[in-house]
């Protein structure tokens, strides 16, 4: 659903449900679900157990035993409850920042600029420009712009909106609005999607029926886009908690601001505290799989792609 | 032009029926069209003739029964092996390819020598060979109806099946292509079976109506015999309108039968009557039948009833609608037609209705909410 | 009336502030790459110079880091593009019992972080003994990319009106002819803006291919190894010549169509 709205011709949808059956199905559908099945669910049991090794005996670093120890769990889970409490907080404003600002950029294209398709399509394209630069480039370009003595700091404290000892980097600000900015398309899309569908004639009649701006918003409007609004928080909310690139200190981090992620990175790549790492893991995706189902539950999955 | 298209085939539908997970589409289907015939399968929405249709062209495999084909078995063969072209509803014309390309498309796929050259002639003979570089979206709606007949005619089929093809015309070109359509089913000589739920349209282009309702065909014949003599209720009122009274026979000669309705005597020819006994219904088309200001004289050749009220009365231009109320009769239709002389007569007035007896037709069953 | 009039132009204009908030990172790796810069460090402006444009690949490592990136979004792209084109036609089209838990498991992939599905592969694929390197790199990316071709190419075919396939029947065309001839060229616009979404997300991805890469490099890798130091104005050439292409692509397809939709519709 996401992605949809940048395929050619996606508004012109006819309603063709499904119609046949028959052995060709299996055909189309088993190489690709197989290979989701080897390369996606098969990791994630593979992350379980690993979260469930203990340390070979012989105390050799980086080696592990299949076992049934549950202390990595208790390790992360006590150990990085900042990180995880951090994660989940700027992930949360991140996602609220995303959408305050998506929304009403969404919905401009998606709605107002209907009459002038060729505008639409390539506002939209303007868009979602961010998305093919490199992602680490676009968040060093930011980093720049927001040292400590770049001129943009300086106009800031020109104008006495920032004291001469007060910077950005390294700062929680800083990595929630790297975060906000590198995943707005993943939250724009979703919302011009479901706003793009959006029947007018809707609005129309609220006004008619005596609603003000501001209620056809609330009562007609918001409830409408809801789908778009809880798809695209649920492709930017969980990806951010596990994000590491924007808190890391070579980008717009710092020391204390290390998440989830970062934490992931340093237990598997340095330290070879495979363990720790796939317990994390495991414990986000959990997190994941209850918010989705929370969702499925409720919306059913007709509408999940 | 005449050698263009060999004659068509004769279609066979044996006990045909079509069921789809949560209802049954089609009940018990038989259905016999000569070659070369002009067949209208007529029916509301919901009835199953498209879903007959597509049976026919392949597009679906019965759930019982056969299809064959110039005498051929071809229930199970599939479609693209099928002596049967379509045209659809929407026309269905490729997007991405020229208005000759489309028509050239069925040639190409059966490998035929020159399809290029037999697909414009094809467009030439519904006069849209100009447009043959053309784009389908760049056609209006009739041109593209056009080109939709001619793609399926250029392969010679058997029988061709036309799926409501004029439902998104307008009245004007509607008429136009009716007759042109009648025009080159004529001079072609193939087997046409036109699916509609337009009785005009049915019973003005087809030599043989097929009414079908709730997934059977409930009356088959000439349009005129289906509109003079209907032998089931739902016929009776969905081609036409029909006024219906039931009772139980109560007198039967020779060559008549009665039924008493409210103390008078409804009588219908023998020859004209589906069922001889117990309680029927017998019909009259509203034209048909007359109303009078002072009680008939009684006749062996007219029906009449009454005393009644003038209840209602609408102008369609062609004929004045009177509609009567006779105490424990119900409601009578009545149309006169418009010459100039329309009776005077105002609501509330008292009238006696009549109709001759060899204008009435008894039917087979009973109407909805008459079952004993 | 007239603060109804204002009231109108709240939104545009802040769509425009959006907008530039949006592009600015944008342009200033554009215009860094422009940047005479000495060695790695290209923080400060030191003058305009084309000779990064010029000479990006004398930077070392740097375009044997964009081949990989290059062959690896090119397999990778072949490879989903192919599966999740089926997948999405049998979505669509086919009546069939997992339907649900289809779809779940392709929406999973896209709703999971990054770090997860990395940590994953290099823990499975270090179970299974295999050696990191191109092999490990492309069955990663095709397995993050295969849930978006599906939901780009789905819309697609979407839109494929199923009597148009039924129509080719009747005319004699075969299932695999009807495919070819019909599904398939009504259906490539979608398929071709699939392959490309699936190119962008494999060039550009960092974190999975990190943990999976072994000694392989790829163009965000070299990137982030460069952070530590500084990255070269050539990296930025390298972006901003990629960017300028996907926009003029993009641009082009949806300008392209749009005259031709125009041309068609002249002619009545």
């Amino acid at each position: 659903m996401a992605f949809a709205a940048f395929s050619p011709s996606a508004s012109k949808q006819k309603s063709s449900s499904p119609v046949k059956s028959g052995k060709i199905v299996l055909v189309l559908l088993l190489p690709g679900l197989l290979y989701l099945g080897m390369f996606f669910m098969v990791p994630l049991v593979s992350l379980i157990i690993t979260s469930l090794e203990t340390p070979d005996p012989s105390g050799a670093f980086g080696v592990y035993q299949y076992a049934l120890d549950f202390s990595a769990y208790q390790r992360v889970v006590v150990d990085y409850f900042p990180q995880i409490l951090r994660s989940f907080g700027y992930a949360f404003l991140a996602t609220l920042l995303a959408v305050l600002i998506a929304y009403p950029l969404a919905y401009f294209v998606g709605v107002r600029l209907r009459t002038r398709p060729l505008v639409q399509k390539l506002t939209l394209t303007l868009v979602v420009a961010p998305f093919f630069i490199s992602f680490l480039l676009r968040t060093i370009a930011w980093k720049q712009i927001l040292s400590d003595n770049s001129p943009t700091l300086e106009f800031l404290r020109s104008l006495h909106l920032l004291g001469p000892q007060q910077y950005f980097l390294g700062t929680p600000f800083a990595v929630v609005w790297g975060l906000t900015y590198n995943f707005i398309p993943f939250m724009v899309l979703p919302l011009y999607s479901s706003l793009e569908r959006l029947d007018l004639r809707l609005l129309e009649a609220a006004g008619d029926l005596y609603a003000s701006p501001s209620a056809v918003f609330r009562r007609v409007t918001l409830p409408l886009t809801m789908p778009g609004v809880i798809s695209g928080t649920l492709l930017t909310f969980i990806p951010i908690t596990g994000d590491y690139v924007n808190a890391s200190r070579d980008f717009l981090g710092a020391s204390d601001t290390s998440m989830i992620g970062n934490m992931v990175q340093a237990d598997f790549l340095q330290n070879s505290d495979y363990p720790a790492a796939s317990a994390m893991s495991a414990v986000l995706m959990a997190v994941i799989l209850i918010l989705v189902t929370v969702y499925v539950r409720r919306t059913g999955t007709e509408e999940l792609l | 032009m005449k050698e263009f298209v060999p004659a068509g085939a004769d279609l066979e539908l044996r006990g045909i029926r079509k069921e789809f997970p949560g209802f049954t589409a089609i009940e018990n289907l038989d259905l016999q069209i000569p070659a070369g015939e002009f067949v209208a399968l007529l029916g509301p929405s919901g009835c199953g003739k498209t879903t007959t249709l597509r049976i026919i062209a392949g597009l679906e495999e019965p759930t019982r029964g056969q299809v064959l084909i110039g005498g051929k078995d071809v229930t199970f063969t599939k479609p693209h092996e099928r002596p049967v072209n379509t045209v659809f509803q929407s026309y269905a014309l490729f997007p991405h390819m020229t208005i000759l390309e489309n028509v050239a498309f069925g040639l190409r796929r059966r490998k035929m020598a020159n399809p290029l050259q037999l697909a414009r002639e094809a467009l030439d003979m519904v006069e849209l060979g100009y447009a043959a570089e053309r784009r389908p979206q760049q056609l209006s709606g009739g041109q593209q109806q056009r080109v939709a007949l001619a793609r399926a005619l250029v392969n010679r089929p058997s029988l061709l099946l036309l799926d409501e093809p004029l439902g998104a015309l307008d009245l004007k070109l509607r008429r136009q292509m009716q007759i042109e359509l009648k025009a080159i089913q004529m001079e072609v000589g193939l087997t046409f079976l036109h699916v509609t739920h337009d009785q005009e349209e049915a019973m003005d282009m087809a030599d043989i109506v097929a009414v079908m309702n709730k997934g059977r065909i409930e009356q088959l014949g000439a349009p005129e015999a289906l509109y003079e003599r209907p032998k089931t209720a739902f016929v009776s009122t969905f081609l036409g309108q029909s006024n219906l009274f039931v009772g139980d026979v109560v007198e039967s000669s020779a060559n008549s039968l009665s039924i008493s309705v409210a103390g008078s005597k409804i009588s219908v020819p023998k020859n004209r009557a589906e069922k001889h006994d117990g309680t029927i219904a017998i019909g009259v088309r509203p034209e048909k039948a007359e109303f009078h200001r002072t009680q008939p004289a009684a006749s062996a050749e007219l029906n009449i009833l009454g005393p009644g009220e003038i209840v209602d009365i609408r102008f369609t231009g062609v004929s004045n609608q009177y509609l009567i109320n006779i105490p424990n009769v119900g409601n009578i239709t009545v149309f006169a037609q418009n010459i100039g002389i329309s009776p005077v007569i105002e609501l509330g007035e008292q009238v006696w209705v009549s109709f001759k007896v060899e204008h009435a037709f008894g039917l087979v069953d009973l109407p909805a909410g008459n079952e004993a | 009336m007239n603060r109804y009039r204002l009231s109108r132009f709240i939104l545009p204009i802040y769509a425009v502030i959006a907008l530039v908030y949006l592009l600015i990172p944008i342009v200033y790796t554009i215009v860094f790459s422009f940047n005479n810069s000495a060695g790695r460090t290209n923080t400060i402006w030191q003058g305009f110079t084309l000779d990064k444009w010029l000479n990006a690949c004398q930077r070392p490592g740097i375009c044997e880091a964009v081949g990989n990136s290059l062959l690896i979004g090119g397999v990778s792209t072949l490879i989903a593009t192919a599966l999740g084109t089926a997948i999405a036609y049998a979505l669509v089209r086919y009546q069939f019992k997992a339907r649900s838990l289809v779809s779940l498991s392709l929406f999973l992939p896209m709703a999971t972080p990054e770090v997860v599905m990395g940590a994953g592969l290099a823990s499975l694929f270090f179970n299974l003994g295999a050696g990191y390197g191109y092999m490990t790199i492309i069955l990663a990316h095709v397995m993050f990319c295969l849930s978006f071709v599906v939901v780009t190419v789905k819309a697609r075919v979407q839109t494929l009106d199923p009597v148009l396939e039924e129509a080719g029947r009747d005319l004699y065309a075969s299932p695999s002819m009807v495919f070819w001839k019909i599904t398939f060229p009504l259906l490539l616009p979608g398929i071709v803006s699939a392959a490309l979404l699936a190119f962008a997300l494999s060039f550009d991805d960092f974190i999975i291919t990190y943990f999976n890469a072994g000694p392989v490099n790829t163009f965000p890798l070299f990137i982030y190894i460069s952070a530590a130091k500084g990255v070269p104005a050539e990296a930025n050439v390298i972006a901003s010549a990629v960017f300028i292409l996907a926009i003029l692509i993009v641009i082009g397809t949806q300008v392209g169509s749009n005259l031709r939709q125009k041309r068609l519709f002249a002619i009545k």
